[in-house]
């Protein structure tokens, strides 16, 4: 449909570009937060931008915090201390607005602070203003952020080999392969995507167990080589639509079914594929109840759940560290969605797929 | 069976080897085991011992169960037409033919992936009582009419309307199956509906609705499923399983959650469960009733 007026035209832009920024405004509001001291992340009204102020105390320029501003205009102001431990009593003075330098200065040791924090460690361990605690007697009580980051990228990348390999041998298996069961067992398939997780997770649980996996990364990434219905689905419709022929030329030169589908089918398939792969990673980088329910401590802990431990810890005024972490968590799946974007809407758009 | 009927048989059991693995362990396996936890008394400590139907009965006057399965629907009604309506507008807002119509999809789509953990951790913040970015944008607007913004997460009243404005937020997935089905109607048919003077809205309403028809129905069902199960964000938004404040965001999963993992009373939770599934499938089959007369397949 086309806007029919020039009026109707301005109307759709002005729309869209409020409402592109009431969807942008919340991820905004979060780098920004991310950026400022933590003063200036409980101000009325808020700053979009995050600031130094400066103005001469006793005769020296130094930074201050603006902490009250007073009927006449005048600011109360506190020089800033650079970390949390005071070596001196810190000054302050009342001073006029105009005489108070303002510029703009995003505080990237947030990210290095929140980081550092994340796995335990406090604010003056992390600082460097007291040694940091002997980690050898407990595993648990300090983990790095390092540690959590490997643990995820070590469930989505094993995730991702498993779920791209074993579900493109059994959609073989269902779309070229005809044997007798075969549509039974695919009915069976489609069937077992009706069950909600939480059916399962009880047991889930005891098999698990049983196998000694509950506080490994085992029960978040095994299960990947072993099938997926809605993928084996996904994979299924996507090989029948290539031609029969190409296999049957294969076989007449002599190639096994491996061969078939490792030289004509997959490379044919590649589209599917990336679909598959994309999305594995997504949910393996996004789920939370599954490290909920299997990992029991801190070093084990993907990004998801360790960044969920961080917030129930550090309280409710931290805002700037806990988004600095949630900024980290998010920065990739955001690099990759601009790598993959065609991926991503084709996924979605033919699949129906909940990302 | 000729031999190459057994030589096709042995070929697809190999192919599907993984899979036949997977169904048993992973699907099969639990899926008959929960079922048949639901009717024991059942802690990870000890063996299940069978009690019959001992766990539904106790579900029917189990006061919290009620009441997290009122929450669920309650929030259910709040964000599912909600989050259909704004989907559906900003599809057809994109589907018109304006230039920039990739950026302004790639912003609205955005928002939805996000992990699940972070944007609960942004929207805690964002719906902070006092500097939260919600209240400051509020406040001016409010205060006209002396009103006070709420405390949203903190205030039983608001904290589910508060989860659901969350997640109209996240509506891009929806947004873009939608947009997909939008751009699938053939144009001929407004053509066609314009030279017999039908207005936009009508055309909106007798053309395009019906066309997407199918897409609306496959969003309502997944819709409903997904929303039954709403999981993590709650449990990171409301600091754990107990749903608060005051138990007003204690949702179906995560009273499960608590009753089989942290009372580990999982002969119940698996009751539960069972009872979730049964939900879905009602509900299921009563929105395809209500909308089979509606959804319109082309041919």
């Amino acid at each position: 449909m086309q806007p029919r007026t020039p009026l109707g035209r301005l109307f759709v832009y002005a729309v869209l570009l409020g409402l592109s920024f009431v969807f942008l405004a919340p991820l905004l509001w979060m780098v920004s937060t991310s950026l400022k001291p933590i003063e200036q992340t409980m101000t009325l009204p808020p700053t979009w931008l995050p600031r130094a102020y400066y103005a001469t105390l006793h005769g020296h320029r130094v930074e201050v915090t603006r902490d009250q501003q007073l009927p006449d205009g005048r600011w109360q102001v506190t020089e800033r201390s650079p970390t949390k431990m005071r070596t001196h009593k810190l000054a302050t003075a009342i001073v006029p607005a105009n005489q108070i330098e303002s510029r703009i200065k995003p505080r990237c040791e947030n990210y290095r602070i929140a980081l550092a924090t994340m796995g335990g460690r406090s604010i003056e361990e992390a600082d460097g203003t007291v040694p940091p605690r002997q980690t050898g007697a407990s595993p648990d009580s300090a983990v790095s952020f390092g540690t959590f980051l490997a643990n995820t990228v070590l469930v989505c990348l094993l995730g991702v080999i498993g779920a791209v390999l074993s579900n493109a041998v059994v959609a073989y298996g269902f779309a070229k392969v005809p044997w007798r069961g075969r549509e039974l067992l695919f009915a069976v398939t489609l069937a077992t995507m009706m069950v909600p997780f939480p059916v399962l997770m009880v047991p889930l649980y005891g098999v698990f167990k049983s196998l000694g996996w509950i506080g490994t990364l085992k029960p978040l990434w095994v299960p990947a080589f072993f099938g997926n219905a809605f993928n084996i689905f996904l994979m299924r419709q996507f090989f029948r639509t290539i031609p029969e022929e190409l296999s049957e030329a294969a076989r007449i030169d002599g190639c096994s079914e491996w061969q078939i589908l490792g030289r004509v089918i997959l490379p044919l398939s590649k589209p599917v594929l990336a679909v598959v792969a994309l999305f594995h990673f997504l949910f393996a980088w996004n789920d939370f109840l599954g490290p909920l329910l299997f990992l029991t401590r801190k070093h084990t802990f993907t990004l998801a759940l360790a960044l969920q431990n961080y917030q129930s810890q550090a309280g409710g005024i931290q805002w700037h560290h806990l988004m600095a972490a949630s900024v980290v968590v998010i920065l990739p799946i955001v690099i990759l969605f601009f790598l993959a974007q065609k991926t991503f809407i084709r996924g979605i758009a033919t699949t129906g797929l909940k990302g | 069976m000729t031999i190459r009927e057994r030589r096709h048989l042995r070929n697809g059991l190999l192919f599907c080897a993984p899979w036949l693995i997977g169904l048993g362990v992973f699907t099969a396996y639990p899926v008959l085991a929960s079922l048949f936890y639901s009717f024991c008394d059942y802690s990870v400590l000890q063996s299940p011992v069978w009690c019959g139907t001992e766990n539904y009965r106790q579900m029917l006057s189990d006061t919290v169960f009620w009441l997290s399965l009122k929450n669920t629907l309650v929030f259910a009604l709040l964000s599912l037409p909600a989050g259909t309506i704004v989907a559906l507008a900003l599809a057809v807002l994109l589907n018109t033919e304006v230039r920039g119509m990739p950026m302004f999809r790639t912003i609205f789509y955005l928002p939805s992936i996000v992990p699940m953990v972070a944007s609960a951790m942004l929207w805690m913040w964002i719906f902070n009582g006092q500097f939260g970015l919600l209240n400051c944008a509020l406040h001016p607007v409010l205060g006209v009419f002396g009103l006070q913004p709420p405390g949203w997460l903190g205030d039983p009243t608001w904290a589910k309307p508060a989860l659901a404005l969350m997640s109209i937020w996240g509506v891009g997935n929806s947004m873009v199956i939608y947009l997909a089905g939008l751009q699938n109607v053939p144009k001929e048919l407004y053509e066609a509906s314009e030279i017999d003077g039908a207005s936009t809205w009508r055309r909106f309403w007798h053309v395009t609705l019906p066309m997407i028809s199918p897409v609306l129905y496959f969003n309502l069902i997944m819709g409903i499923i997904g929303t039954l199960q709403v999981f993590a964000t709650v449990f990171v938004m409301t600091g754990g399983a107990e749903g608060n404040p005051a138990r007003s965001t204690l949702f179906y999963a995560l009273y499960l959650f608590s009753v089989a993992f942290y009372d580990l009373r999982m002969g119940y939770g698996c009751a539960m469960a069972w009872m979730l599934f049964v939900i879905i499938i009602v509900l299921t089959v009563t929105a395809t009733k209500l909308t089979e007369k509606r959804v319109h397949y082309a041919t």
